[in-house]
């Protein structure tokens, strides 16, 4: 039951638990075993039902059959009352594993003649206890007794002496008793008593109530002092105490998207931590549910469960809205990936909040958690106790490495790096939504105000929600300060012309370039076609100067047979013949 | 104690006497404690004084039949619990008191 690291068990006193979501850590492991335990309260805070719930959970988780004595209901009004929680206390009798018994008696019937002693409840309780051998006993409550019975005196020592009697029969007793003045029960005798005294309150603070559960002594054991809130619901009790024990919950290094690729790129390129708590702030109208609904959308297109809690829209409202940035949340919401739970914040106390929360959390084990907006909670409750909330909150998600993201709305005017609950120790991520007016125009800027653990951009980057969504858009740093909207834009059109320029140049010396070439090699061509006719030419003329040489030699030669001369003047010619 | 609890408890009035034993009472005790001892005799005389010869006393020991307690809705020892005549009432103590004994059996007008 008990994490480790907060209290050394081994030394502790035997204890009995309770079963019920919460009791058991706030008093480390249950109630002192085989020892009477008061519970008290004022009239419907649940005393009878937590004692109902201890002895249910006793025979039914803990195999340890139990004994409901019940001075103001009749046995068959409790069974229908505590049906409504799901307890079958019909079933359990039949099954020998509880007992209801209901003592009644009317002072008016009653004619006291004489001393006389409670040993009748003693037959009746041993008799009961030893016929389903009983290791649990509610007694509810025993103090109305005193109404019904004279000689208070007697009433009070034989009280006393019953506690002794269970502890004797070695017996994990619940006592309950109704508030008195001043002191914690009417008789002021029963806390005294008892080894553990837990007291409940119901009460009303700005129309909205809320319950709490308060460990008064516990003796021999040390146990949460504080005073926990707790819910009854169709589950029984819930106290909520749960996270507020410690920080010791691990660390993931793995790293979850955000749905938007800039800024998963800003966030060291990879996203938020697993289990890590993201802030969103910003003034009205900057995007924060944008930026909460990328995110679920990205856990459910992982396959992950997504846990979208709700204080200002409806779900189908918020779907709506979203469709409109390209984001469409129904078909996780049909493929049960997506759970939405929207409330008002003033439906109910900051507990119950707590407490519905927890329990959803329970039961869809999300991996990823959004509360939109944590602000709502103000209306709710005081700052502190909204603080107090939170941290519970964010406690509970990081334990479960539930990675949440807050959404928080700044009030305008206000500093930007203050949130109105003062969490911002608490997160781990805090992005900062912005607007930013320059030149008649109202723009989202948005930058990463802390994100421990990881390096991150330092830029602002301008926030734009288009039909596909967020776009983060790196913005101009001019000589009038940070450009955005449509400055930006004749910014950007202004370097778009000058690149144009210069491509053009570009261009055209390159055409330049091949113009000359196309020439040059045109001339080349010419030159060569040039030379080609002037060299057949200058063959030609050599031909035909050969042709005349030999021409000539034969002349000469024929000239010379005409003439018979005997010497001839090619001789060498002559005799190759 | 000279009456057998047990024995005492499973007599029933005859049909014929009831005309004489208008009384019926039933006398819850643990154990023959001081106190129920007193009870008992403190009983016996009452009756014997104001009732001759028109009661019945019924002996239940707890310690023997714990399960009359609850059937009974029995808590303080010794209970007197006057079955007949009708309404029944209860009388806690050791009936030291008669005068209070006598207005819980509906013998004393109350005041």
């Amino acid at each position: 039951m008990r994490k480790p690291g907060t209290v050394k068990a081994r030394t502790q006193l035997p204890k009995s638990p309770t079963g019920i979501q919460g009791l058991d850590e706030i008093t480390g492991g249950g109630l002192p075993k085989g020892r009477p335990t008061l519970i008290c309260g004022g009239a419907g805070c649940g005393k009878t039902l937590l004692a109902m719930e201890f002895l249910v959970r006793g025979a039914t988780q803990f195999n340890e059959p139990g004994v409901f004595m019940a001075f103001e209901e009749t046995a068959r009004d409790l069974t229908k009352n505590v049906a409504s929680l799901g307890f079958n206390l019909k079933d359990l009798a039949a099954q020998k594993k509880i007992v209801l018994d209901f003592v009644y008696f009317d002072g008016d019937e009653i004619e006291q003649a004489g001393e006389y002693d409670l040993e009748g409840l003693f037959i009746r309780l041993g008799h009961a206890i030893d016929s389903i051998g009983a290791k649990r006993v509610v007694l509810d409550t025993i103090e109305s007794l005193f109404s019904g019975l004279p000689n208070p005196g007697i009433l009070r020592a034989e009280i006393r002496r019953l506690f002794r009697w269970l502890k004797d029969r070695d017996v994990t007793a619940i006592i309950t008793g109704e508030r008195g003045d001043g002191a914690l029960t009417r008789q002021g005798l029963e806390e005294y008593v008892s080894d553990c005294v837990i007291v409940l309150d119901h009460r009303v603070s700005d129309q909205v109530s809320s319950r709490r559960l308060r460990v008064v002594k516990y003796r021999g054991s040390t146990h949460g002092t504080n005073e926990y809130p707790f819910l009854i619901d169709e589950d029984g009790i819930s106290v909520l105490p749960v996270t507020s024990l410690g920080l010791q919950q691990i660390a993931s290094s793995e790293r979850v998207p955000t749905g938007v690729g800039r800024l998963d790129a800003m966030l060291g390129g990879a996203g938020y931590f697993r289990g890590s708590s993201v802030l969103v702030s910003g003034t009205a109208g900057t995007g924060k549910t944008s930026l909460a609904a990328h995110f679920a959308a990205a856990a459910c297109r992982r396959g992950e469960r997504a846990l979208y809690i709700a204080f200002e829209e409806s779900p189908s409202q918020i779907m709506r809205n979203m469709l409109s940035i390209g984001i469409d949340l129904e078909p996780w919401v049909q493929k049960g990936l997506l759970r939405f739970q929207a409330n008002r914040p003033t439906f109910a106390g900051l507990e119950m909040h707590l407490t519905t929360i927890h329990k959803a959390i329970k039961a869809f084990k999300p991996q990823v958690v959004i509360v939109d907006p944590l602000t709502s909670f103000i209306s709710g409750g005081i700052e502190t106790e909204v603080k107090a909330m939170i941290m519970r909150l964010v406690d509970l998600l990081k334990m479960n490495e539930t990675t949440s993201l807050f959404t928080s709305l700044s009030l305008s005017g206000g500093a930007l790096e203050q949130t109105q609950v003062a969490i911002a120790s608490l997160v781990d991520t805090w992005l900062l939504l912005r607007d930013i007016e320059i030149g008649g125009e109202r723009n989202r800027g948005m930058y990463i105000l802390k994100s421990r653990g990881m390096a991150h951009s330092n830029q602002i980057r301008e926030f734009l929600l288009t039909a596909q969504g967020v776009e983060l858009r790196d913005v101009y740093v001019g000589p009038s300060g940070v450009l955005t909207g449509s400055a930006r834009m004749v910014q950007e059109a202004q370097e778009q012309a000058a690149l144009m320029t210069r491509n053009q140049e570009v261009e055209r010396r390159q055409i330049e370039l091949e113009r000359k070439r196309t020439t040059l090699e045109a001339q080349v061509l010419a030159l060569r076609a040039e030379f080609a006719v002037q060299e057949i030419a200058s063959m030609k003329i050599i031909g035909q100067e050969q042709a005349e040489d030999a021409q000539l030699a034969q002349e000469r030669t024929d000239m010379g047979l005409s003439r018979k001369a005997d010497t001839t003047p090619y001789k060498q010619k002559g005799t190759s013949k | 104690m000279r009456q057998n609890p047990m024995k005492a408890e499973l007599s029933a009035p005859a049909p014929a006497k009831e005309e004489r034993q208008s009384h019926i009472l039933r006398l819850y005790i643990a154990g023959q404690t001081p106190k129920s001892m007193s009870a008992f005799s403190n009983l016996k005389k009452i009756c014997e004084d104001y009732l001759p010869g028109r009661y019945q006393i019924q002996v239940v020991d707890l310690v023997i039949n714990p399960q009359m307690a609850r059937e009974d809705q029995i808590l303080a020892i010794p209970t007197l619990v006057r079955k007949l005549p009708l309404p029944e009432c209860k009388i806690i103590g050791d009936l030291s008191n008669t005068e209070r004994v006598l207005i819980g059996l509906g013998l004393l007008p109350r005041k």
